[in-house]
């Protein structure tokens, strides 16, 4: 049961991370429980097909069909978050205004939250399964469906907990940096699901890797820490990253801060 | 309906990313490429030390022989792919400096331990 719980807890934590991010990005916005809730359900689901169909999904396109989904599904929900993190910058101001003079109620206007529930769908879909598919193996190798239970619980509660943490820490942050705050966090989480797009085009043979290992800091912080696997899901900490990751980490994180400047400072438009 | 909206949204990436492979020549094996396997029998490694060149690029096959789903990672290799129950998956890898290279099994890691030597 603690095997099965732990497993769990990491990709649920995963996920979990990047809702948490979601939700306070979301600050204050109508009606984004629905948007986020929405996403997580369709991940949930995405998830049991992607699982159910993980042989077709394997054997396609000679083999590499898993990299080049994965790497699909990332690059759209870093896209994405581009859309809304520019969208933001132009509008945030404005938000910050609203939320001051009207509580903290503010109408959801034309603010993509469509792409927000991409990304929460995303995110659940790729560790849910993951999930799925270890959660079936060990019930096709005679676990227990008590075992199976306790540790599903053990996983998703913590995981689960974990998020919140983050979520409620973020909202300590003053109303008048945060959506600045929040924006940069969503611009390196976009920077880092790059990287690991990058990463399975390099594991398929599709890119050329451009260096295997650019640098090694896995005795500082390594990847199969708890901590450094947050920070891979939160800000894309590799700790031995190759060429074209870089590459990809630094034109998503370049293109979505130049966009931000760009609109940011462009005049803004009436008052919704 | 919003599936269907999501999936309108992902197409135009899947068409990309699929140009990408399709233009680069992905999933064709290349003369240069040195050909190693590895087998998993009740989630264990099998060889549990599989010695491969350094300085060269590696097609890395992977045969489950389990009827269970497993997931071979590395940290090292920066690698992690789900292999089906009775599956076959190819993991490029390299080339590599010389040196040790662990890998395992994510969903049986009590068992599914093995190591990779570049020489």
């Amino acid at each position: 049961m603690l095997g099965t719980g732990l497993l769990v807890f990491r990709e649920v934590l995963e996920a979990a991370l990047i809702v948490s991010i979601v939700c306070a990005a979301t600050r204050g916005v109508s009606g984004r429980g629905v948007w986020v809730g929405s996403g997580i359900g369709i991940g949930v689901l995405g998830a049991i097909l992607v699982a159910a169909f993980a042989n077709v999904i394997a054997a396609a396109v000679s083999g590499i069909g898993q990299e080049l989904f994965n790497a699909t599904i990332l690059l759209a929900a870093v896209v994405m978050i581009a859309w809304h993190a520019i969208w933001m910058a132009s509008h945030g101001r404005e938000l910050s205004v609203q939320m001051k003079s009207v509580g903290s109620a503010v109408q959801a206007g034309s603010r993509p939250l469509s792409a927000l529930l991409i990304v929460v769908a995303v995110a659940v879909l790729r560790e849910g399964s993951e999930v799925v598919l270890f959660l079936y193996g060990q019930a096709a190798s005679g676990a227990g469906p008590t075992a199976l239970a306790g540790g599903i619980a053990l996983g998703v509660v913590g995981g689960v907990a974990v998020g919140f943490l983050l979520y409620f820490g973020l909202l300590g942050i003053p109303l008048r940096y945060f959506f600045s705050a929040t924006n940069w966090l969503m611009l390196l989480l976009a920077a880092g699901l790059a990287s690991q797009a990058a990463g399975f085009l390099i594991q398929a043979d599709v890119l050329p890797a451009l260096g295997n290992r650019v640098w090694d800091t896995s005795a500082l912080l390594s990847n199969a820490s708890l901590i450094g696997k947050t920070m891979h899901t939160l800000i894309g900490y590799d700790a031995q990253p190759a060429g074209m990751q870089i590459v990809f980490y630094a034109i998503t994180a370049v293109a979505i801060a130049l966009g931000m400047k760009l609109w940011g400072r462009a005049p803004q438009a009436a008052p919704r | 309906m919003r599936t269907i909206i999501i999936c309108d949204v992902i197409k135009p990436f899947l068409i990309a990313v699929l140009g990408l492979a399709a233009a680069t020549g992905a999933g064709r094996a290349h003369a240069d490429d040195v050909q190693a396997t590895l087998t998993i029998r009740e989630h264990k490694f099998e060889p549990a030390e599989l010695t491969v060149p350094a300085g060269v690029k590696i097609r890395l096959s992977i045969e489950n022989r389990d009827a269970t789903p497993e997931e071979f990672e590395s940290h090292e290799l920066n690698r992690e792919k789900v292999v089906v129950g009775n599956g076959t998956i190819t993991v490029f890898i390299g080339p590599l400096e010389a040196g040790r290279y662990p890998f395992f099994g994510d969903f049986h890691q009590e068992t599914a331990q093995g190591v990779l030597v570049a020489k």
